[in-house]
Formats: C-alpha cells, sequence, structure tokens
C-alpha cells in the first residue's frame, strides 16, 4: 500500500500511469455524458412551472458543484505538499485552478441564461450568485499569484497558503454574502425543492455529475502529465523519452 | 518569556520610529480615504438624502482601500535591507514578531482613519447616531483589514509588481468585514440595535488573531527562502 503511494509519487511513474488511464478515463466521460445528456434533455419530463428551460441545470448544478469540490480537493492537495512536500500534490493543485475557474465561470454563465427567463434579467445579486462569483475571484486571484512567481516551487507553496486561507474563509463568506442578501431583501423568487425533485430529473442529474468528475480527472491528469514532462525536463527520463542524450 | 515580549517591545518600537521618521507618508493613506470619499458626492451625486443612504458603504469602501494601499510596504523595506531575514532566522516564533509589525503598522494606519472618519460622516450627513456605529466598526474592522491583507502583502513580497496582485487575493477575502460592518452602521443609522454585527466582527477578530499571524509567517517563509 505505501509501496503504491510512493511509487505514485514519482513523476515517471506518474507519468506512464496517467497516459495509461486517460483514454479509459475520457471514453469513459464521453459516454456519461452521452447517456446523461440524452435522459436530461429527451426523457426527463418538463418542469409544470418552468416548462423546457430548468434543463439548463442539468449542466449549471454539476458545474457549480464542481466548482466547489475542485477548490477544497486544491486545498487538500496543498496541505499534503506543504506538509509532507510531494511534488505530485502541488503539480495536481496547479493543474486543478484553471479547470476550477472554468466550471465557476460555466456555473455563472448558465446560472446568468437560466436567469433572464426566470428572473427577468440577467444577474441578479442573489446570495448564491454572489458567492459563486467571489468564488471565481477566489481561484483567478490563486492564478494570478501562481503565474507572477517565477520559480515553480515557491509558487506552489505560496498558492497553497492563499488556497488554505481562501478554505477557511468560504463558509464566513458564503454565510455572510447570504445574511446579508436576507436583510436586504427577501427570498423573492423560489428556488429548486431539493428533497422533492423527482427520480426522472434526479438521475440524469447525477449522471452528469459523474460524467463532469470524469471530465475534471481527464482533464487534470492531461495537465498535470505536461507540467510533469516540463518540470522534469532536464531529468534522464524526459530527454530518453523524447529521444535525445544528454 | 521576558525575551518574546522583549522583541516583541523592541520590534514594535523599531517600526513606530521608522513610520515617525517619515512623517509624510503617515499622511498618504489618511489624504487617499479622504480624496475617495469626496470623489462619491461630485460622481453620484450632492443630493443629501442620496448620501446619506450610501455614506457607510462608501466610507467603508474607502477605508477598505485605503488600508489595501498602505499595506503594501508592510514588509518591503525590511525585505530590501535583510531586516526579514533577520527576523526569519532569530529565535523566537515568527508569528509573534509579525503580530508586533502588523499592530504597529495598524497603529499609524489604521487608527488615524478612525478619527478622520466621523468628519467624512458629516461630510456625507450622517445621522449622529451612525457615527458611534461607524467609529465602532472601523475600530473592529480595521485591525482585522490589517492581518488578513498582511498574509497577501508577505505572499508577494519578493515580487516586483505586487501591488495589483495583491488586490485581487485580498479583495474577495474583505468582503464579509465590509457587509458586517456597513450593515451595522446602516442599521444604526435607521435607528436598529447592532450588536449583533459588532459581536461578528469582534468574533471575526478574535478568528483572525490567531490564525493569521501563522498564515503571514508561513508566507513569509515561502517568499523569502
Amino acid at each position: 500500500m505505501w509501496l503504491f503511494f510512493h511509487k505514485l509519487a514519482s513523476p515517471k511513474y506518474f507519468y506512464y500511469l496517467a497516459g495509461k488511464l486517460i483514454p479509459w478515463l475520457g471514453a469513459l466521460c464521453l459516454s456519461t455524458l452521452l447517456v446523461g445528456l440524452y435522459l436530461g434533455l429527451v426523457v426527463a419530463p418538463p418542469d409544470y412551472q418552468q416548462g423546457e428551460s430548468y434543463r439548463i441545470m442539468f449542466v449549471h448544478v454539476p458545474a457549480a458543484w464542481m466548482s466547489l469540490f475542485i477548490y477544497v480537493l486544491m486545498a487538500l492537495l496543498s496541505g499534503i505538499n506543504l506538509i509532507w512536500n510531494i511534488k505530485l500534490a502541488d503539480v495536481m493543485a496547479g493543474s486543478s485552478a484553471a479547470i476550477g475557474a472554468s466550471f465557476t465561470f460555466l456555473a455563472l454563465a448558465t446560472g446568468s441564461l437560466w436567469g433572464k427567463p426566470m428572473w427577468g434579467a440577467w444577474w441578479v445579486w442573489d446570495a448564491r450568485l454572489t458567492s459563486e462569483l467571489i468564488l471565481l475571484f477566489l481561484y483567478l486571484g490563486y492564478i494570478a499569484l501562481v503565474s507572477a512567481i517565477e520559480d515553480r516551487r515557491t509558487a506552489a507553496r505560496a498558492g497553497g497558503v492563499l488556497i488554505l486561507v481562501g478554505v477557511v474563509n468560504i463558509p464566513i463568506i458564503h454565510y455572510s454574502v447570504e445574511w446579508w442578501n436576507t436583510l436586504h431583501q427577501g427570498p423573492t423568487v423560489t428556488k429548486f425543492d431539493k428533497p422533492s425533485i423527482h427520480l426522472s430529473m434526479l438521475l440524469p442529474l447525477l449522471v452528469m455529475a459523474a460524467a463532469f468528475k470524469l471530465y475534471y480527472l481527464t482533464v487534470v491528469l492531461m495537465r498535470a502529465r505536461v507540467e510533469v514532462l516540463d518540470r522534469e525536463r532536464r531529468s534522464a527520463w524526459v530527454q530518453q523519452l523524447f529521444g535525445r542524450s544528454g | 518569556m521576558s525575551g518574546l515580549t522583549g522583541a516583541f517591545h523592541a520590534l514594535l518600537k523599531r517600526d513606530l520610529v521608522l513610520a515617525f521618521r517619515h512623517r509624510g507618508e503617515l499622511a498618504n493613506p489618511l489624504l487617499f480615504f479622504l480624496m475617495i470619499v469626496t470623489l462619491y458626492p461630485l460622481g453620484v451625486s450632492p443630493e443629501v438624502e442620496l448620501l446619506r443612504r450610501i455614506a457607510p458603504g462608501v466610507i467603508w469602501i474607502a477605508a477598505l482601500l485605503a488600508a489595501l494601499f498602505s499595506l503594501e510596504n508592510l514588509f518591503r523595506t525590511d525585505f530590501e535591507d535583510g531586516a526579514l531575514e533577520q527576523m526569519l532566522l532569530s529565535a523566537h516564533p515568527l508569528a509573534v514578531l509579525v503580530l508586533a509589525k502588523v499592530l504597529a503598522h495598524w497603529l499609524v494606519s489604521g487608527l488615524p482613519m478612525l478619527f478622520l472618519a466621523p468628519l467624512l460622516a458629516l461630510l456625507l450627513a450622517m445621522p449622529e447616531r451612525a457615527i458611534v456605529a461607524l467609529v465602532l466598526t472601523l475600530g473592529l474592522g480595521t485591525p482585522l483589514l490589517s492581518l488578513i491583507g498582511a498574509i497577501g502583502v508577505a505572499l508577494t513580497v519578493g515580487l516586483r509588481r505586487g501591488g495589483v496582485l495583491l488586490t485581487l487575493l485580498v479583495m474577495p477575502l474583505y468582503i464579509p468585514v465590509l457587509i458586517f460592518a456597513t450593515n451595522a452602521v446602516t442599521a444604526a443609522a435607521a435607528g436598529m440595535p447592532v450588536s449583533g454585527q459588532i459581536y461578528f466582527l469582534a468574533a471575526l477578530l478574535v478568528l483572525a488573531l490567531t490564525l493569521a499571524p501563522a498564515a503571514i509567517a508561513a508566507a513569509l517563509r515561502i517568499s523569502v527562502s
């Protein structure tokens, strides 16, 4: 068991393992995505209040889940990197940032598209929307910091501290924003009733969530693989891989 | 123990003396604070009713920006002349030393804002009962801004152009402070009780006082190494 982790943490082994996993994960992602879209767009019945436009939820909700999931995962990886100094953890954290930011943006964009017919406005200062926007700022801050520091290891460690500070702050930000909004205006818009969602709608939602997770795994491994190559470009195995000696 | 408190006091005194040797720079954040507030009546409207309504937000956003810009140089000179490295190497826990620096910084840049704020409140036609709440929230909020901001400064100290980056990193973390503080002032202006918001700010301050020094110390070790 420990031996496996030890091997996994070696860049060379990771590079080959990731290379083997990517096609499988990619194919699995594509098939779940197709099934999820079919269930969501064709099989699921239209909502009795929102008609067809609720279907954007099948993209919106998993994207919003992913945006939080990736941030927490990055915090975990950064913690691992800061404590045990495992290179691969910071490679994974760094590779996740852009994907997390994209999911956050996707959640905001689809939310805004949904909001136009439902609320009659592209943007409403709703508590959830606002905290999602702040999450996007946190992601962008992390990316800006990491790209501003030249030395990769220092950048990863500095970014790790920022992410950990952010993860302590996220609940505070979220609840303060929620509180701010409820004081300013009552909830004028009825939201989805989570527990009462029907199975025919819940199933595609879960399938789509699985597809998004698989997508994240595929892409993060691809990005991490390139990052590993770039960092190890002076090591013997990379030189050998590309047929150059010395 | 006396060694540690001695070091704390020595560092505090040193930073205060350094600040008073550059008295001109001390006034800059305050002028900045004043000028941003002045821009609002010019840019939005001089109408008293409107100004009174937006006043808490205006003053707090100005305070936030002023705190951010004054923070930029918190570790800069020490980093450049090597004093920061000596602090890192010293036998005392870095978190405590860092706390001394943040405290010194707050005394010269945050505290004066508390005295200037009532004046600005009058400029924006804020009712008197809200002014007490404003000063109270600034008293609890500005040290909080200094502590959170110092984490960002510590992360960017080694970079040549850290200014804009610092804003990007720290702004999202300032949002809860802004929300609770402006809400307290608005509530006070409407004659409502504000103890809830004040307690919340106090709780956040305690949380920051316990956690932020450790984060600042960790960030400094990464940036300087």
